[in-house]
């Protein structure tokens, strides 16, 4: 478990300095997972990693938690737009979604039909 | 007063509220698996209101609150790293489907920040609060920069994401069955392309195939709207 987390912070450790060092607009640990996914596609993948990365996936929903309890501080700012941001939130995301998912089948069929 | 001064000293101490914190997830989780992980039965949603609660009862303000929370909120970075792992074991399928899911990830890109920006402009929002919600859908330090740059509001950012996300995940899976699409590498990028990390957790809920996708599509959505919400906004405006 602790080479585990070992792998887990330097890379995100490493994803910190490269964004720092190159002033990239991407947070750290976006960078982290890049640099660990193009590692493991180079070395493999060791069999200590797998158990620990799946259990802290598994639990993802826990560690938006602090953040999502952060959301009442902001009472009077949603009170003021309150009901258009809620009704801009709701249609975009239903609109995103669907355009994400349905883009993604018709492109799979699309270049399903070019095997044939 | 024993009890009294026993609350000021756990009050002050990380314990308590890290303690909190994991128990009402816990409860959550355990409520949610009880309903199948129905979507409207949310864990973040369900273990958050549980926490508001208690910081209600109890008097406690936020920043005291996350004093004892920011040991689980920094777990979000090794997390982030962890998403890797399933990818490089999914590398197969990510490559096969490599052409719709860069085309689904534009789409949907465009559609997140085009749709916000078009209807909260008809709805009559001012700029500061429409350049706030452009980047609604990327991972939370993603959005909160964006916003700053383009003269939003960061800390209002955060709670825009959040409240995506948290909205992507519940509508989800009711809305892929409404366009009918039942491939689970769809809903999970829908799922990180529009409501990142919330949205992600969501589709490893649904299977490790979805997660990947999930997390594929939140990373790099992160990266394209860093790009294209500025150029975007410059047209706006």
């Amino acid at each position: 478990m602790i080479g585990a987390l070992v792998v887990l912070l330097g890379c995100q450790l490493a994803g910190e300095i490269v964004v720092r060092l190159l002033g990239l607009p991407l947070p750290g640990p976006v960078v982290g997972a890049a640099l660990l996914a193009a590692w493991l596609l180079w070395r493999g993948i060791p069999d200590f990693l797998p158990p620990v990365a799946h259990g802290v996936l598994r639990n993802l929903s826990l560690l938006f938690v602090p953040a999502a309890v952060g959301v009442v501080q902001y009472g009077p700012v949603l009170a003021e737009y309150g009901a258009a941001l809620a009704i801009t939130l709701v249609i975009s995301i239903v609109l995103a979604l669907s355009a994400t998912a349905i883009a993604f089948r018709l492109l799979v069929r699309l270049s399903q039909r070019g095997d044939d | 007063m024993p009890v009294e001064s026993l609350w000021v000293y756990l009050a002050e101490r990380p314990l308590l509220w890290l303690t909190v914190t994991l128990a009402a997830y816990l409860a959550a989780d355990r409520t949610a698996a009880r309903f199948d992980y129905a979507p409207l039965v949310n864990p973040v949603v369900l273990a958050s209101v549980l926490i508001v609660i208690c910081l209600k009862l109890t008097g406690t303000s936020f920043p005291v609150y996350f004093e004892g929370a920011q040991f689980v909120h920094f777990l979000l970075g090794p997390a982030t790293v962890a998403l890797a792992v399933p990818f490089v074991e999914n590398i197969g399928q990510v490559r096969r489907a490599i052409v719709p899911l860069v085309g689904a990830l534009v789409a949907g890109s465009l559609v997140a920040v085009g749709s916000a920006l078009a209807i909260g402009y008809a709805l009559g929002l001012p700029t500061d609060i429409l350049m706030t919600l452009a980047p609604k859908s990327v991972t939370t330090p993603i959005a909160m920069g964006i916003a700053e740059r383009l003269g939003g509001i960061a800390s209002l950012a955060a709670v825009l994401v959040i409240t995506t996300g948290v909205l992507g995940a519940i509508v989800l899976t009711p809305l892929m069955r409404i366009v009918r699409v039942d491939d689970e590498r769809a809903a999970g990028l829908a799922a990180g392309v529009c409501a990142h990390g919330i949205g992600t957790a969501r589709a490893f809920q649904i299977s490790s195939l979805a997660g990947t996708f999930a997390g594929l599509g939140m990373g790099l959505n992160g990266v394209l709207t860093a790009v294209t919400v500025p150029l975007l906004a410059l047209l706006l405006t």
